[in-house]
């Protein structure tokens, strides 16, 4: 008796593949991550082409309304070298978003980054040594009890000065909004997280690795954070949309960058005064702003289908 | 469940003075001085007499106790005499603002009603949209309203409200000039104009505010609905030829309602904080903008004790919403 079936070898998939095949069925996250791409190419290649100074003033060409003003109005001051339009310095507006744009972003990404670091450390510490649960948790719940835009707030205006004494002007106040934004969202990556480095730890496959000897660190390392990187990652992109949200929130209560040096929120509160007239300064920011983090939503949304065992394949 | 939330009661004392230390040693190691906003003029002796008046002398293990003493002991009795007449408080110092050099509470008294009005109104409103959109999402699970309702609490948790605010201002009074763009606390309801008149001041701001609550509320109803549509007890109110609207307004609304209002609870304090931007936008000079001009004036013990006011509000809702919890839901016991 011979075996005759032929098993076809079917290449060993990554399953990371898996996770794009799940995330491309959801309309919603491949149409925001679109975009992000989009605004992440249009803030950082777009200046190599828009190449104009953004903050060159230009008195000649100021108050320039964007060029579909001319729909409306056929006497509208627009400017065919000024798509958007120039601001009541004769700055441009077009490029003013590119630069704000890479503040916005570059904030939102670093600030996330801390965030989630911080957020794992403390959650894996917590799950994983029981000495430290008890400890970490009432910490990260007190902390949770601070009312954190007020203190946000404090620390913006008290530690300014000094930052930008030590660091320079911009990458003080980045420092600070960085740290600020980072220290104050941790907390729920870190909740999430324990749960589930705790669940992990009562499965056989930790007690295996336990019984050969493994050490905590590798333990960790290895058999841990790469079980829990999927709450990680959706984690990671809401807190990407709130930090974002955050640092233009704190521009726009004029907490954030000094004025001279533009970000998203800081266009959008520079641009308040003057709204009845010229209604687009406004309206660029802010939907760049709000496009975005309806994308990282979006996207997070997918992520979190995707990532979920249960859902991918059916 | 009497014992419970006498214990959460009494855990919450530590919490609270743990973060009242927090507070008040970011303002007291931040490098900001309180006197940099004085002209340069002033001889350094006087600055340093200006410095004691304010109560900048003492150490901080000196000033952080009085201010514990001030906050809970003196200001209550102000409060006790000023409602029924004893005098209690004989004359003891209270928390005076660096500012105004009148007392902190009696300007946050003076600045209460105005956010309580747009914050509450809005999350009420904000509330009352949620429940009926997360009733009727979960129950045409994946139809055209669930869609729409999606997209819309999608939009509510992506669009900042410092946008939402200034785009609504664009719209409806600079180019319809339906409302009117600045929230006038002076005013005063005396008559069907006047009341006209407030209403339509106060939609734009609710308006920016509700439509978060209205994001987050709308989709823990509608999970907590869907979560309880599928239950056996479902099943057999329908098989007991229950009518659909009681079997859904009855049975299940009223197990999906126990999650839901602790998030509502939950909710309070949050959308304090998002105040302060609305109240910036809208310009209503509420707890948030006095908020944001002590802070600018670095007027530490009215920032201290806003902060602080705050963090009792968000300790004491945690502790509502658990004790409401324990109480709503028979099968959670805490002792």
């Amino acid at each position: 008796m011979t075996d005759t079936t032929v098993t076809t070898v079917v290449k060993p998939r990554n399953q990371w593949w898996d996770v794009w095949d799940q995330f491309k069925t959801h309309k919603g996250a491949v149409a925001g991550l679109a975009f992000l791409i989009f605004i992440t190419l249009f803030v950082t290649v777009g200046p190599v082409i828009w190449n104009i100074d953004p903050g060159k003033l230009d008195i000649r060409n100021k108050d320039v309304r964007p060029i579909y003003m001319l729909l409306f109005d056929g006497n509208a001051k627009v400017s065919w070298a000024r798509p958007m339009g120039t601001d009541n310095l004769g700055r441009d507006i077009m490029a003013n978003i590119m630069q704000g744009g890479r503040v916005s972003l570059a904030v939102g990404w670093t600030a996330m980054v801390l965030s989630v670091v911080i957020g794992t450390f403390v959650g894996v510490v917590a799950g994983y040594f029981k000495r430290l649960d008890g400890l970490l948790m009432r910490f990260t719940d007190l902390v949770l009890a601070l009312p954190l835009l007020p203190l946000l707030l404090v620390m913006m205006l008290l530690f300014r000065d000094p930052l930008r004494a030590t660091f320079g002007p911009e990458s003080g106040i980045f420092i600070l909004i960085v740290a600020g934004i980072g220290i104050t969202s941790w907390m729920q990556t870190a909740r999430i997280v324990r749960g589930d480095v705790m669940a992990l730890k009562e499965r056989e496959f930790v007690l295996a690795a336990r019984s050969i000897g493994t050490p905590a660190r590798r333990m960790i390392t290895r058999h841990l954070l790469p079980n829990v990187l999927s709450p990680i990652m959706v984690s990671a992109t809401l807190g990407l949309a709130t930090a974002i949200i955050t640092e233009s929130a704190l521009s726009f209560l004029g907490l954030g960058f000094p004025s001279d040096f533009p970000t998203w929120g800081k266009i959008l509160f520079d641009s308040v005064d003057r709204m009845t007239a010229f209604p687009e300064r406004v309206i660029w920011p802010g939907l760049a702003i709000s496009l975005t983090v309806l994308a990282v939503n979006y996207i997070g949304d997918g992520l979190r289908d995707a990532l979920d065992p249960r859902i991918r394949g059916h | 469940m009497l014992i419970y939330t006498i214990r959460r009661l009494l855990i919450s004392i530590p919490t609270l003075l743990f973060i009242a230390f927090v507070i008040f040693m970011l303002l007291e190691l931040a490098p900001g001085d309180p006197m940099a906003q004085m002209p340069l003029t002033i001889p350094p002796e006087v600055k340093e007499k200006m410095r004691l008046a304010l109560g900048l002398g003492e150490p901080w293990y000196v000033r952080f106790p009085l201010w514990l003493k001030q906050f809970f002991i003196v200001e209550p009795q102000y409060w006790i005499d000023g409602t029924f007449g004893t005098n209690f408080a004989d004359g003891a110092q209270r928390i005076i603002s660096f500012q105004s050099r009148s007392p902190v509470f009696e300007t946050i008294a003076q600045r209460l009603p105005q956010t309580l009005w747009v914050v509450g109104m809005s999350y009420v409103v904000g509330v009352l949209i949620a429940l009926p959109i997360g009733i009727i999402s979960a129950y045409r699970q994946y139809s055209v309203f669930d869609q729409a309702g999606t997209f819309v609490s999608m939009i509510g948790f992506s669009v900042p409200p410092f946008f939402s605010g200034v785009l609504l201002i664009v719209i409806f009074s600079v180019q319809l000039k339906w409302l009117p763009s600045i929230y006038d606390t002076t005013h005063v309801v005396n008559d069907w104009d006047s009341f006209l008149f407030q209403l339509r001041q106060m939609v734009m701001p609710v308006m920016v505010l509700a439509l978060q609550t209205t994001a987050q509320v709308s989709r823990y109803m509608r999970a907590s609905m869907l979560d309880n549509l599928g239950q056996d007890y479902v099943r057999t109110a329908r098989a007991k030829g229950m009518s659909e609207s009681v079997v859904v307004l009855k049975h299940v609304l009223r197990n999906s309602m126990i999650p839901v209002i602790t998030v509502i609870a939950l909710g309070i304090p949050a959308i304090f904080g998002g105040a302060i931007i609305t109240e910036q936008i809208f310009k209503v000079n509420g707890l948030g903008q006095l908020l944001i001009i002590a802070l600018q004036g670095n007027d530490i013990p009215m920032v201290m004790t806003i902060t602080f006011l705050l963090a009792v509000l968000i300790v004491m809702m945690n502790l509502i919403a658990d004790v409401l919890y324990g109480i709503l839901d028979p099968r959670i016991r805490y002792d």
